[in-house]
């Protein structure tokens, strides 16, 4: 098959991977009116959660983006790489972290306990709240951190020579780097959060603490009332699906690979005050992002030679699902991210929650096979359908890049069809396509989300299973666990990254 | 034989250039005009990156305007990115005789010796980022060489060498091109290295391709267009 019969076929099926289920939800979806108050009240509570995340996220980082953009010290490169951690991260593993750092037992607690304060109350909105500023603060920062690389240094020069107040400054300079980023940055935090399901199944629920997706998993599974997971998978596709496409239309899909940045003059004089004041938000900032992570650490590392066989079972599980649907995810995401409409194609996961494509791929199996039985695939086409979008949007440029280089010599070349990408795509494509394979790969490892919905306890993987543990309370075992996945999640990453940088000839 | 543009139209967006001309087959050409005048653009149309909206281009029988551009009899050396970076020096030439994994053993055997032929002999091994810039486009001019095509474009792919450098690979160029009896038109911006190519220059400016010309007379006396850019 010459390649761009390969894009079409790509481009057909993963349309159709995404258009049937959908087709089969709504077929099975009953109207708005067959909605209750509680429902109501999930969609409420959805919107409600996802703006106050996006607006505590955007509020906390133009300080911390401020500081890290005029303050040289040392590790600083390193804070910055941090900042990118989270989207890798397991959410499971992050949140028994933020457990063991807020949680009831938490060191947080016992400091508040020992001057005789009571202790935080972590489940609930404040729980929810506090994940998805955790994930997302650092995606803010890194986003209004590019606004401010992006200014150029004659601005910093000519405020320097006007000798500008502070007010001036922020008239000229602030401002409009704000005004540039933080919608942005408010709106993509917004659009995640929409689509929070881990986070809430974990330290939401009840009446007062339950998301659409939430919602949709307990339809599924408590109620056994697919007719109702349906409709509210409709109402899930369609209040994310207008978010998204607002997000989209005002700054485009949201980017991953915010870099360093160039080195800048930045000549205003700081005075003692504002350099503490600068180093105080930036430890607090790193505190909070690595404090739950270094707890993990210390917590699972003396369980790790003591983890019951489930756990290495699931894992084993995690990862054939891991490297299946990055292979998948690859497969579609070069063809498509070679053409325009192909692009766009792959933004079909923005829009899409892996629970609502869930129930549709439940729907459709269900009448054939037993779909409990299909978990674990049902799992890794989700997770390359989700995942697709990052990598398109890491391949898709460079793709670009390599035709308005040296597509003219190929041409001449003769160098057509397969034989071009032996030559010349595939080989310069090595560091973005490594890149995007370590993302997926992280992310489908860390993934709960559909097999939530399918699993049967012979299925599990292992951020599953690290749930189960919890909800068991065996948090001993949970800590390892979750070392486990984190090692495999950042490790698969380091691995696919390092591959594609590694003989890449310049 | 010749290469003949016949009422030849050339549009890229706002700008247009037209053609007429008759070069011999075998001839050295010398592609003379002002920045932005089209020279590149005519180019474009000879190698196919840009179809012509009217008029032909004859060459051996043929009519070469419809033509993929890596089923032109034509080679074209470019300002940049001639050579893939990824790619090892015999690799990169290799790609002109087969784009098969692994080079055949005659190929193989071609492209060490073209390798010889341009004084880089034993060095298909290396990797591009090891060799100079007069040796890189050493391996450019030994690829176009195995390409064995009989026209060549050269878009001033020297102009990055120093002037000794320069005078060596143009002459070079004269050389291989005698041996294979290549047609060569090549853009310049610098009067010596038209006169240093051959007696022959073709001129681009205000919207038409012109000549030839005998090069020295040319630069002797240029028209309005040319003396205000040299």
């Amino acid at each position: 098959m010459a390649p761009r019969a390969v894009a079409i076929t790509s481009a057909g099926l993963v349309t159709a991977l995404v258009a049937i289920p959908l087709v089969a939800v709504f077929d099975r979806a009953g109207g708005i009116a067959t909605l209750n108050a509680a429902d109501w009240a999930a969609l409420r509570f959805t919107v409600w959660q996802a703006l106050l995340s996006a607006l505590l996220s955007c509020v906390f980082a133009i300080p911390v983006a401020r500081a890290l953009h005029r303050q040289r010290f040392w590790g600083r490169e390193t804070l910055i790489t941090i900042l990118g951690a989270p989207f890798i991260l397991p959410v499971i593993v992050a949140i028994l972290g933020l457990l063991a750092v807020f949680g009831r037992e938490g060191m947080l607690s016992q400091a508040l306990m020992f001057i005789g304060l009571p202790r935080i109350h972590i489940y609930g909105l404040h729980g929810i709240l506090l994940a998805h500023v955790f994930f997302n603060l650092p995606l803010a920062i890194r986003l209004i951190l590019q606004g401010w690389q992006d200014v150029p240094a004659e601005r910093f020069r000519l405020v320097a020579q006007l000798g500008l107040g502070p007010a001036a400054m922020f008239r000229v300079v602030e401002w409009p780097v704000l005004k540039k980023t933080v919608p942005g940055a408010f709106l993509v935090v917004f659009v995640v959060c929409l689509s929070s399901f881990a986070v809430a199944l974990t330290l939401g629920g009840g009446p007062k603490a339950t998301t659409v997706e939430l919602a949709i998993y307990q339809a599924f599974r408590f109620d056994f009332d697919i007719g109702k997971a349906a409709t509210l998978a409709v109402l899930q596709l369609g209040f994310v699906g207008i978010a998204a496409a607002v997000l989209m239309r005002l700054v485009g899909a949201p980017k991953t690979d915010v870099g360093l940045g160039r080195e800048q003059v930045f000549l205003r004089r700081m005075t003692p005050m504002r350099k503490l004041l600068d180093l105080l938000v930036i430890v607090v900032v790193a505190s909070f992002l690595l404090l739950p992570i270094l707890s993990i650490v210390a917590a699972g590392v003396f369980e790790l030679p003591s983890l019951p066989s489930s756990v290495f079972q699931s894992a084993k599980h995690s990862l054939i699902v891991a490297l299946a649907s990055t292979a998948l995810c690859l497969l579609f995401a070069l063809p498509l991210a070679t053409f325009k409409l192909g692009q766009t194609i792959s933004l079909f996961g923005f829009a899409l929650s892996p629970l609502v494509l869930g129930t549709g791929l439940f729907l459709l199996i269900q009448p054939y096979a037993n779909p409990f039985e299909l978990a674990l695939v049902v799992t890794c086409v989700t997770n390359a359908l989700m995942a697709l979008p990052f990598a398109v949007r890491a391949i898709g440029p460079a793709f670009a890049q390599i035709n308005a280089d040296y597509g003219r010599t190929a041409d001449m070349l003769n160098l057509t069809g397969w034989a071009r990408w032996r030559w010349l795509y595939l080989p310069r494509l090595r560091r973005p396509i490594g890149f995007s394979a370590g993302l997926v790969a992280a992310l489908s490892m860390g993934d709960l989300g559909v097999i939530v919905l399918f699993a049967d306890p012979d299925r599990a993987t292992l951020p599953l299973q690290m749930y189960r543990l919890m909800s068991a309370y065996q948090m001993e075992a949970a800590s390892g666990a979750a070392l486990l996945l984190l090692m495999l999640s950042l490790g698969l990453f380091w691995i696919f990254d390092q591959g594609g940088r590694r003989g890449f000839r310049t | 034989m010749a290469l003949e543009l016949k009422d030849l139209l050339l549009e890229k967006g706002d700008f247009s250039l037209t053609a007429d001309l008759s070069l011999e087959a075998g001839s050295l050409t010398s592609v003379l005009g002002p920045s932005g005048a089209g020279k590149s653009t005519l180019f474009d149309g000879l190698a196919g990156f840009l179809e012509p909206n009217r008029g032909s281009i004859g060459f051996d029988g043929l009519d070469l305007a419809g033509l993929e551009p890596g089923q032109r009899p034509i080679a074209v050396l470019f300002q940049d990115n001639n050579l893939f970076p990824h790619l090892t020096a015999g690799q990169n030439i290799g790609l002109a005789l087969s784009h098969k994994r692994r080079l055949s053993k005659a190929d193989a055997a071609s492209v060490d010796a073209v390798l010889e032929r341009v004084d880089l002999g034993g060095l298909a091994g290396r990797s591009l980022s090891e060799l100079s810039g007069g040796q890189l486009s050493r391996v450019s001019l030994a690829r176009m060489l195995l390409l064995d095509r009989p026209i060549w474009l050269l878009d001033e792919p020297f102009s990055a060498l120093g002037p000794s450098l320069k005078r060596d690979m143009l002459a070079l160029v004269k050389e291989m091109a005698g041996e294979v009896e290549a047609t060569v038109l090549m853009i310049t911006h610098d009067p010596s290295d038209a006169l240093a190519l051959s007696d022959s220059a073709i001129l681009v400016a205000d919207n038409k391709v012109d000549g030839p010309f005998n090069t020295t007379a040319l630069l002797a006396d240029p028209p309005e267009a040319l003396r205000r850019y040299l």
